[in-house]
């Protein structure tokens, strides 16, 4: 049944962020404290798990897997809804401070990824793309 | 006929959503295709798209939410919403490689403490460049560096006032914008190829918004990577912001 899947991916997404507020409360800070990563986290675990005890059929995959596939048209609703006039009338400090945090940002990330490139071998083989929905996706 | 179809429109919201937002990722393909000759790729441009029709939106209506405030397209606010967009990045951990994540487990942590840290430096310092030279005014633009979230909760910790908090809050938009535009063209720069590569590149470009718009348009692989430490990115502004770096701003400029 493709419910299972996407119950699981529900449980998964609720109870991360319910672990997540809890942690942001143990911490004293009025946020909810990595709940989407807690989230993927427990997505994975689960994922590994049902595949080893051989309890995870195509359709309880694709129940998952549709969502994944949903994200990007997701992402383009999202940046339609942005306050992009308050962002640009916020005038030059805004733009500096997002300019500079952003190139400086930039180039520590080019030169982490560059100190270990050898050793990492190019992207796992999308071996998880026999999906129809997923490769369509990319 | 016009009003029955707004009628139909306004009151199936999230599927007018659905609809409008398939028509702009098809345009974008079609512009990535033909214009570019696919070297710019479609979710990059469908991307733009979106930020040109809030724009738009926000000119036409006044409002904060983009083309959600028009009463036709309430929708697109749902479905670009914090609910459905954790769900669909929730989802897209189904594609981790688990022994790829942990690989990648202390270099995450390390670009997470950089990318809070350097740009609440680089933030502000600006901030004080242009005469917000207290504190407090300081801490909350620095911490609007690090995403538009860390800002206002930064500043409504320790009582900035609601301009600096809109200066705070833009900083932390136009830097999530940018990266989620210029991600894609910069690809090659940051070295974008690995699972391990879009781990530091969620750790220290911040915003889940811009790290995961901009990963989905450069390779649609990388997306769980990077927003699997971005995601903490928000938390640790949060903690670290109103503590350790308002008091270390405190301690430097009195």
């Amino acid at each position: 049944m493709i419910i299972y899947g996407t119950a699981l991916l529900a449980v998964c997404h609720l109870l991360g962020i319910f672990l997540g507020d809890v942690l942001g409360l143990a911490l004293g800070v009025k946020t909810n404290v990595g709940g989407v990563g807690i989230a993927m986290l427990l997505l994975i675990f689960a994922r590994l798990y049902m595949q080893k005890t051989n309890r995870l059929p195509k359709l309880t995959e694709l129940g998952v897997e549709y969502w994944g596939a949903l994200y990007i048209p997701v992402v383009v609703a999202m940046a339609a809804t942005q306050d992009v006039v308050a962002a640009l009338r916020g005038g030059p400090v805004a733009v500096l401070a997002a300019i500079g945090s952003v190139a400086l940002c930039a180039g520590v990330i080019s030169a982490i990824n560059r100190t270990e490139r050898s050793e990492e071998a190019p992207i796992a083989t999308p071996t998880l793309h026999t999906n129809p929905l997923l490769a369509e996706a990319e | 006929m016009i009003e029955i179809l707004q009628k139909a429109a306004a009151a199936n919201g999230l599927v007018t959503a659905f609809a409008v937002v398939g028509v702009v990722v098809l345009l974008s393909g079609e512009i990535s295709r033909r214009l570019t000759l696919g070297r710019v790729h479609g979710s990059a441009i469908a991307i733009v798209i979106g930020l040109a029709l809030a724009y738009w939106g926000g000119k036409v209506t006044g409002g904060h939410k983009g083309l959600a405030d028009l009463s036709l397209l309430g929708g697109i606010g749902l479905m670009g919403g914090a609910m459905l967009r954790d769900f669909a990045i929730v989802a897209t951990a189904f594609e981790v490689q688990a022994t790829e994540a942990r690989k990648a487990g202390l270099v995450g942590v390390v670009s997470l403490l950089l990318g809070t840290v350097l740009p609440f430096i680089v933030g502000a310092t600006v901030a004080r460049a242009f005469g917000y030279s207290d504190a407090v005014s300081m801490t909350t633009i620095g911490a609007g560096a690090v995403t538009y979230i860390v800002g206002p909760v930064t500043g409504a910790a320790i009582g900035a006032s609601s301009d600096v908090m809109a200066l705070s809050i833009a900083t932390g938009l136009i830097k999530a914008i940018m990266v989620m535009v210029g991600t894609p063209i910069a690809a090659r720069f940051l070295v974008l190829k690995t699972p391990r590569s879009a781990m530091v590149f969620g750790g220290l470009a911040g915003t889940v918004s811009g790290v995961s718009a901009g990963l989905a348009a450069t390779d649609r692989k990388l997306v769980p990577y990077g927003a699997l430490v971005a995601t903490f990115h928000t938390g640790l502004g949060c903690l670290m912001g109103p503590s350790i770096l308002f008091f270390a701003t405190k301690a430097l400029v009195g």
